[in-house]
């Protein structure tokens, strides 16, 4: 009656052990890592709200799915795996074993005659002299033999490729290991702390020496896998640990510094290379190590690997000239800043942050310019592969900040230290942008004849001046009309026009221009309203030059294209000023470049297991699918001999082996 | 007794003065590159380039054909460096070049070829021709030739664009779709020769002929062919070594999928008396299943070892890395249900169909739908 209902731990033994439990979990385990595939892991947790929303954010976040790879219930999964594997080598081991020493000498005779693969022959010689021929003949196959005495005769009983077996061993320790191997490597370890409370994660954005203990992982841990960013010239003994919405940190049984990080570049511009100048110095100051990593060629002390991970800038020390945009002087001022640090800027207009962000040496943009194709054999084949690079330019440094105003808004701009050329003509270019994810929109500046900008700067701060435009309206007034016409009522019409639609550009660019034209023309005449106010705008802005170079103490400007060109990109350029959102424009005068490499820093004790287990996966697999498992019985009694075979996993080749060693038996028994 | 017995002699013994003219070669030819290259490279790359030798050696004797492939290789390869003269502007000057055994020339060469064979091999399949199947056959083995002389040539030229930009061309993914091209048919012949059965090749050389679609896709109007200087993180001797075996896994799986898709037609009687037996198709679809298996997983691991010292950890769960995990955890599965449960049939058929699927988004779909670690060769 007992033995009716087997106890819990025999079916759950019986459970784990089973094929179909074994390929259920690879299944699923297969089904949970695409989860994590589809779901960025472990980005910051503002961005999962964004996305799902704060009740799906939640719910996610109880299921684990930032960081799926080490939540509980994956784990379980891999615990399953490891269980259910480790049975199954148990439950399998002895009876392997012994299958792997076994002959099979004990088989009967009705059962050899049962084989679906057996083979007959008559034979003239004695059981013993046909043994020798046929105990010779498998030896020579790659068989092990041995030879039973039976009545009337003997028996061969032979086996081969019992390694195939040990490939099995092999295989399933190499699993159990290598997840051994993983979670040795794994946060195990402080996910038991942090459920004790021994270890919290921190969330505040302080400076490393200011987190407390509890979120503070001693040298002596024994893995971790952290990273850290060191400006040139300076160190650190810490690395930091991203763990869900926080970090932890982790304090470093020695202390990195860095020379210098440098980049190599490519002639087309790509880079080429990555180094760091490492020095290493133990915890009493003393300098224990000097190298040079690069990816690809981590350095390894004491265990933990140091890796070239990325790079940043390390504060770079800017020099910048600005202008204030919206005032009618061309004046400038100046500032000093910092990447990564912040300055306050004063103005009338209330007060400014600038945060400066990044500092860039080389971009390398490509500049477009049409590739011609060829119309030959080359074009058929697609083509030469040599690529043409001859777009790519390196357009020099540029550095990246935020404008904050007071009530905490925010746009970024990207402004370029060297002037571009686009359209055959050179700018000045400044980007900017609401938020990360949209692109830069440019606002070009024009550079004069002396390749700088203050004749933009100047003409348009008079512009803006509205104590200048009748100055401008009448000089416009008086080159437009023939002299007969001065000092009449067109040319007082013209005057006002002039003053009118300075005023309207001055106060909102083209934009205002057409809005007025909207509103004050009807439909079909506006589109000669335009052109006659674009002809005003740009004839009156020639005059504004005019006396914006006398002011300035210069010649009066040359009536050529290039003027031409200089007062319609200003016109352009102080049009888009409306909303490049900015009061000011800094432009890089000088820097001081201060690089930054980002290291990061492995300890990884369960390595060389995984690599044990690696091994043994490989040489399993290779025994397992190369190495073929089979058995030959030769029965023979005195003027007859049965043949027969058996193994593991019919194939193919095992039918053709099988007709291989029927015949050879025909043969020996002739 | 002993001739009779038809007992196979150790390999050593029966090989052929061929044979070792073959080893002769190798080890000629690649000693000549390492005493001419070995300053360029690293201790690895050496131990690499001489490991090389008895591996191609043995891989010849084991599989006879590839020794007259990899002389004719070879041979044209070197004929083409000589066009070159080190001199990349005769590309389009020395006619040879141009219209031949420049890299892509000969790529497109290929890729022609792939794509007759196709069409002849499904003419001798429908019209039961053995003289279009061999036909079939010969194309395959002239493409592959030309693909791997295309790929040796861009080896070379990349070197001519700049000493510091040359590099093995399995670094993009339009190089290692012509691997991947070639890699396949060359599984394909060797299993042709194997089972004496040429009926299978319209369904391979399709799988091929769409690589070959992407690869003309991929050049014209991506210009894909271009060759570009390496990343600072491909920049290791780790990738002679795991991107092949990754496309030997890649090829065979892709195999077994035909095999699979051609084993389910017959099933239904669909060609079924052109086809082989359906054991013979089983037979094949399952070596292939087990060496792809095999060569994967060294893949894998070899690319475990990269990421330890490129990423700075062995497992970082990056996409490819985890739906690496996937493909093998797929055969994983399949190879127990076939050889522990013993099951054959319509159901594992379906199932190597359906393993192409999650092989190919793992070889590609990560790349164009997931970000992460492994971004080389974005669509």
């Amino acid at each position: 009656m007992k033995s009716a209902t087997p106890s819990f731990g025999k079916s759950l033994f019986e459970l784990l052990s089973s094929m179909r439990f074994a390929i259920s979990l690879l299944s699923i385990l297969a089904v949970a890592s695409i989860v994590g595939t589809v779901l960025k892991q472990a980005e910051p947790y503002n961005n999962y709200i964004i996305q799902f929303g704060p009740y799906w954010f939640q719910v996610f976040e109880k299921l684990g799915l930032y960081d799926v790879y080490h939540a509980g219930w994956f784990l379980l999964i891999l615990a399953f795996l490891v269980a259910s594997t480790s049975v199954c080598i148990w439950r399998n081991a002895p009876n392997f074993a012994r299958e792997m020493k076994s002959f099979r000498e004990h088989v009967s005779e009705q059962s050899l005659a049962a084989f679906k693969h057996k083979h007959e022959a008559v034979t003239a010689y004695a059981p013993e002299a046909l043994a020798t021929r046929a105990e010779a003949y498998l030896a020579g196959q790659g068989y092990q033999v041995k030879r039973v005495a039976r009545e009337e005769g003997l028996l061969l009983a032979a086996k081969a490729g019992k390694w195939n077996r040990l490939g099995y061993f092999l295989a399933h320790a190499a699993i159990v290991l290598i997840c051994i191997g993983g979670l040795m490597d794994g946060n195990l370890v402080f996910k038991a702390q942090q459920m004790l409370g021994m270890k919290k994660i921190e969330t505040r954005d302080i400076p490393q020496s200011q987190v407390p203990a509890i979120s503070r992982l001693s040298p002596a841990n024994p893995s971790f896998r952290g990273s850290v960013q060191i400006p040139e010239g300076s160190s650190a003994d810490v690395a930091f640990l991203n763990v869900a919405d926080g970090y932890l940190v982790q304090d470093l049984p020695f202390t990195v510094a860095l020379k210098q990080f440098r980049i190599e570049h490519y002639s087309t511009g790509q880079p080429k290379s990555f180094e760091s100048d490492l020095e290493l110095f133990d915890q009493s100051g003393k300098k224990i190590r000097e190298a040079t990593i690069a990816v690809n060629h981590p350095l390894i002390h004491d265990g933990i690997a140091i890796y070239q991970a990325s790079f940043a800038d390390g504060g770079t020390k800017l020099t910048l000239r600005g202008w204030n945009l919206f005032s009618a002087q061309a004046a400038t001022f100046d500032v000093e800043g910092v990447v990564h640090q912040n300055t306050t800027l004063s103005s009338a207009a209330g007060d400014y942050t600038l945060e400066f962000t990044d500092f860039r040496p080389f971009n390398i943009e490509n500049m477009g310019g049409e590739i011609d194709t060829p119309r030959d054999a080359m074009a058929v084949l697609g083509g030469s592969p040599v690529s043409d690079n001859k777009h790519l330019r390196n357009v020099g440094p540029s550095f990246q900040y935020k404008l904050r105003d007071s009530r905490g808004q925010a746009r970024e701009y990207s402004n370029y230290m060297l002037p571009m050329e686009l359209d055959g003509r050179w700018y000045m270019m400044s980007g900017v942008r609401d938020s990360p994810n949209e692109s830069f929109r440019y606002l070009r500046m024009p550079l004069d004849a002396s390749g700088s900008i203050d004749s933009f700067m100047r003409l348009r701060g008079v512009l803006l001046n509205p104590d200048l435009r009748p100055e401008i309206a009448a000089r416009f007034a008086r080159q437009a009309l023939p002299e007969n016409a001065w000092n009449t009522e067109i040319e007082d019409k013209l005057k006002f026009s002039a003053t009118q639609v300075l005023a309207l550009f001055a106060t909102g660019g083209f934009q205002a221009l057409s809005g007025f034209i909207e509103k004050r023309v009807p439909e079909e005449e506006r589109e000669k309203a335009a052109e006659t106010y674009l002809r005003i705008l740009e004839l009156s802005t020639f005059e504004a030059l005019q006396i914006a170079n006398r002011s300035a103490g210069l010649p009066p400007p040359a009536a050529d294209d290039a003027t031409g060109w200089l007062v319609r990109d200003t016109l352009n350029s102080l049009s888009d000023l409306f909303v490049y959102g900015a009061p000011i424009y800094l432009q890089l005068m000088q820097f001081d470049e201060v690089k930054a490499s980002g290291l990061q820093l492995t300890r990884s004790p369960g390595k060389n297991v995984v690599y044990f287990g690696s091994l043994l996966l490989t040489l399993g697999v290779f025994f397992m699918f190369y190495v073929r498992e089979r058995r030959v019985w030769i029965r023979i009694k005195p003027g007859h001999a049965l043949l027969a075979m058996s193994a593991a996993k019919h194939t193919l080749d095992f039918d053709k082996e099988f007709a291989q060693h029927a015949q050879a038996l025909d043969t020996l028994a002739k | 007794m002993e001739i009779a017995l038809n007992q196979p002699a150790p390999l050593l013994k029966r090989l052929t003065w061929f044979d070792w003219l073959f080893a002769a070669i190798v080890a000629g030819g690649l000693l000549f590159a390492l005493s001419r290259y070995g300053g360029f490279m690293d201790g690895y790359e050496k131990a690499i380039l001489l490991a090389s030798i008895p591996a191609l050696a043995v891989f010849g004797w084991f599989w006879k054909p590839f020794r007259v492939l990899f002389i004719a290789v070879g041979a044209l390869s070197l004929v083409a460096l000589g066009q070159y003269g080190g001199d990349l502007g005769r590309m389009e000057q020395a006619f040879l070049l141009k219209y031949l055994i420049s890299s892509q020339a000969a790529i497109m060469w290929m890729c022609a070829l792939f794509l007759l064979a196709t069409v002849t091999y499904w003419a001798g399949l429908l019209a039961r021709s053995d003289f279009l199947n061999s036909t079939g056959m010969a194309m395959t083995w002239v493409a592959v030739t030309m693909g791997w002389i295309g790929l040796m040539v861009r080896w070379y030229e990349s070197y001519l664009i700049g000493p510091d930009v040359g590099h093995i061309p399995v670094s993009n993914l339009y190089e290692v779709f012509v691997l991947f091209c070639l890699i396949t048919a060359m599984m394909y012949l060797y299993y042709e020769a194997r089972y004496q059965t040429r009926q299978l090749g319209g369904f391979v050389l399709l799988i091929i002929s769409a690589a070959v679609g992407f690869i003309l896709w991929y050049t014209f109007d991506r210009g894909a062919h271009e060759i570009q200087p390496l990343v600072p993180a491909l920049k290791s001797w780790w990738m002679k070594l795991h991107v092949p075996a990754n496309f030997v896994g890649y090829g065979a799986f892709a195999i077994a999928a035909m095999l699979g898709v051609a084993y389910l037609l017959s099933a239904r009687g669909i060609l079924a008396s052109r086809l082989p037996r359906p054991e013979v198709i089983d037979d094949i679809m399952y070596k292939a299943i087990a060496i792809g298996f095999a060569f994967f997983t060294i893949a894998t691991i070899l690319g475990a070892m990269w990421a330890a010292e490129a990423w700075g950890g062995y497992w970082s769960w990056d996409p490819k890395e985890t739906w690496a995990l996937i493909v093998w955890l797929n055969y994983a599965a399949w190879l127990h249900i076939r050889l522990v449960k013993g099951l054959r049939g319509p159901m594992l058929a379906w199932w190597a169909v359906v393993g192409l699927f999650v092989t190919t988004f793992a070889f590609i779909g990560v790349n164009m739908f997931l970000s992460g670690l492994h971004s080389y060769g974005e669509l």
